[in-house]
């Protein structure tokens, strides 16, 4: 085995920058994983204690799992070119076009990465502030780590039940125009379900459009449509970390089991460029921090004092074409006719999103009663935190 | 030549390394006589075939064989002849079929496991090729020829790994793959022997590079032969002028159902049905790979606003398996309207008649 020392010194850089840790205290860790990367994990470990046979064993293991995983087919390429010469780097096919080596190297690194850092058990993602009780799973994607976090809604806490590999746009996240190559980041929910058979291959098991772009996105101008969760092609296991015009795309068979679990209109899909993740207390904090201002706000508006109620909106307030002055104006109007007015806020969801703004998506079943009017609607606000106060800076139906 | 080899070695098949990349391994002959111990007395006959199939005459060679097989079925060197000289003629099974057998009976000699990898490479069973070249060390864990021809073996069995992982266009890489095979088909023949010695032995080095030159020229003749039969067949279009031909004129309802069952497809924004409206070698613009047109497509005609596509003034031409159609696409989405000339090329698959080639204008 005369190329293993410099291969290994590439295995070991490539371990390294996924992090130092040792791959034994993953394996410790209890999370039931389906993806290839329990066994690609031991590969590499197998690969730095120079077992290049057993290596090429556990390759074709996990190539028999998953047949058309072409990281393990770049792997036992370069674990069968070392028994017949030196090499030189991993990814070691001679004449091969850079780009695809360099995908399929990054690939390598992000799944290693997060099958060692998995997600802590008492932290959560800032944003899974509050789910509402037919919220049964929220969905958070990270696009720096090329990963999707599944959480399901235990009496309103977040619990991490499984990840999954994920690609996502070509030019990165933070889309702004169409065509633009890059992955939404923000607050959104799925809006449907496109099943195989309405699809071309290209999209393999199933898609779940998402409601990009949202009311934040319109008003700060961005457009594009077409933002879907979707699979891959037949002959494809995954695609490289930066591979589609702006979807997030997944594995079929990790499509197939998150489908299971995404309802239609409810499902939250969060879509940051790198999760927040925050102490169970902090996050207790956070979000008992916005339901008091959510409730100082309903109590304000019932109280008919329109000034006080006014308090929670910020001066950037806009609701279609009304900005704060048209809102404080028609508001004043309406509440000088009233003689009281009860206002409750049910199935509360709030999520923050992602990014340097501190913004907050509420959304809510709103039950108005008034001496001269009543009625219900679903509810979606804006709240956003301007000199240490949560004010409301856009509101309107969902 | 005969008193040269009357040693204790026996013949061997040698894989060279070639100048010439190429992804399979070639092989080359080198039929050296040798005699078993205790010596036989049909060295006679053998060495005659083994002359006739160093100037390319596989046949008589094989008869020459053939006759020594009759009277001593079980003999080595007329067996390893045999597999020699089937193997020269192409007849790859068969050569398998003679060395396989010669493993069985003389599980310690290497060269028929040798012999077998390189039947085995030939026909891209790295795999198999891989375990006869370990058996062969495993009988002789010096065998130089077996470890370099595992090395090229690995290096073939890691070159199919890294296409599949860089999914290097496989309808392409099969036809290089075949490409390269007649390449080495017909270089092969003419490729220079090189004579290996088995050092255990200590006592044969055999002057291989002059003596392998003048065998170049015969085999190299029966060259255009198997090229021309290994040739991939490039598919002739149906040599059925006359009934093409009566099928042209019914041919155009045919066409313009098709254009306009693209279009509605269109409008419906039914991708799939759109989609399935192209033929398989469609020619997709600014060459882009197919699966990228299909999902620009895709994204494309699924976007919110209503689609509505017409077809106007929809003329055919249809001639054979080919038709053209020319007409005024008008398209209208949302706020966008446009008309244009479009030209379509189609051709007839299995009956169906699928877009090809589609431009604007006319």
């Amino acid at each position: 085995m005369k190329g293993s020392a410099s291969f290994r010194h590439l295995t070991a850089a490539l371990l390294l920058a996924a992090g130092a840790a040792t791959f034994a205290s993953a394996a410790e860790q209890t999370y039931s994983d389906s993806g290839p990367e329990p066994l690609l994990a031991q590969v590499f470990a197998q690969i730095e204690q120079n077992r290049l046979d057993a290596a090429l064993a556990q390759t074709d293991k996990l190539l028999k799992a998953f047949p058309n995983f072409r990281l393990g087919h770049l792997i036992k390429g370069d674990l069968l070119l070392a028994r017949a010469r030196p090499l030189e780097t991993l990814g070691n096919a001679a004449n091969a076009p850079q780009d695809k080596l360099a995908d399929l190297r990054e690939e390598a690194i992000a799944r290693l990465k997060a099958y060692r850092d998995k997600p802590l058990a008492d932290y959560v993602p800032r944003y899974l502030l509050q789910m509402h009780p037919e919220q049964k799973y929220a969905v958070v994607v990270d696009t720096q780590k090329a990963r999707l976090y599944l959480y399901r809604n235990e009496g309103g806490k977040p619990r991490f039940v499984a990840d999954y590999y994920i690609s996502h746009g070509k030019a990165g996240a933070e889309k702004l125009r169409e065509g633009d190559k890059k992955t939404p980041v923000g607050v959104y929910h799925v809006t449907a379900s496109l099943p195989r058979q309405k699809l071309s291959d290209f999209y393999g098991s199933g898609a779940f459009p998402i409601n990009y772009p949202n009311e934040w996105d319109k008003r700060l101008g961005r457009n594009g449509h077409g933002i879907w969760l979707h699979g891959t092609p037949s002959d494809t296991f995954s695609r490289p970390p930066k591979a589609s015009d702006g979807c997030v795309v997944l594995a079929n068979q990790d499509l197939d089991a998150l489908a299971k679990n995404l309802q239609i209109g409810t499902t939250p899909v969060i879509i940051s460029n790198s999760i927040e993740w925050l102490s169970l207390d902090d996050w207790q904090a956070e979000r008992a921090a916005l339901s008091a201002s959510i409730e100082a706000w309903r109590s304000d508006w019932e109280s008919l004092d329109t000034g006080k109620y006014l308090s929670h909106y910020s001066q950037r307030f806009q609701s279609g074409k009304q900005d704060f002055a048209q809102w404080s104006t028609q508001k004043r109007q309406v509440n000088a006719g009233k003689q009281w007015i009860k206002v409750s806020a049910d199935n509360v969801s709030m999520f923050r999103s992602p990014g340097k703004e501190e913004l907050v998506v509420v959304t809510f079943d709103q039950d108005y009663r008034s001496s001269n009017l009543s009625n219900t609607m679903k509810k979606r606000q804006y709240w956003i935190k301007e000199d240490g106060a949560w004010k409301i800076v856009y509101e309107g139906g969902a | 030549m005969a008193e040269k080899y009357n040693t204790m070695t026996l013949p061997r098949m040698i894989l060279p390394r070639f100048p010439v990349p190429s992804h399979v391994l070639a092989c080359l002959i080198s039929a050296t006589l040798l005699v078993l111990a205790p010596a036989t007395a049909n060295a006679d006959p053998l060495q005659e075939a083994s002359r006739l199939m160093k100037q390319g005459q596989f046949g008589p060679a094989l008869e020459k064989t053939d006759q020594v097989l009759a009277a001593k079925p079980k003999d080595a060197q007329a067996r390893f002849m045999k597999g020699l000289i089937l193997t020269e003629m192409g007849r790859q099974n068969d050569a398998i079929v003679v060395f396989t057998k010669l493993t069985e009976d003389y599980p310690e000699l290497p060269e028929p496991y040798n012999n077998l990898a390189v039947l085995y490479a030939q026909q891209r069973q790295f795999e198999k090729a891989k375990n006869a070249l370990e058996m062969a060390i495993r009988t002789h864990p010096s065998y130089a020829t077996a470890h370099e021809n595992l090395g090229d073996i690995y290096a073939r069995m890691a070159s199919q790994a890294y296409d599949k992982a860089l999914q290097i266009d496989s309808s392409n890489a099969s036809a290089q793959t075949k490409l390269a095979l007649i390449r080495d088909l017909m270089s092969g023949s003419a490729r220079p022997t090189t004579l290996a010695s088995r050092s255990t032995t200590g006592k044969v080095q055999v002057a291989a590079a002059p003596a392998a030159k003048t065998e170049v020229p015969p085999a190299a003749k029966p060259e255009p032969a198997p090229a021309a039969k290994a040739e991939p067949a490039p598919a002739p279009t149906d040599p059925k002028p006359a009934a093409a031909e009566a099928q042209s004129a019914s041919g155009k309802p045919e066409v313009e159902g098709a254009i306009r069952n693209w279009a509605n497809a269109w409008s419906a924004k039914d991708v799939k049905a759109y989609l399935a409206a192209y033929a398989s070698d469609f020619q997709t613009p600014g060459g882009q790979p197919r699966s990228a047109w299909e999902a620009e497509r895709a994204r494309r005609i699924d976007k919110p606003e209503p689609i509505q596509v017409g077809i106007e003034n929809l003329q055919v031409a249809v001639e054979g398996e080919r038709a053209t159609a020319k007409f005024r696409q008008n398209y209208k989405s949302g706020k966008l309207k446009t008309a244009a000339a479009k030209t379509m090329v189609l051709v007839r698959r299995d009956g169906r008649w699928l877009i090809q080639q589609e431009r604007v204008g006319n």
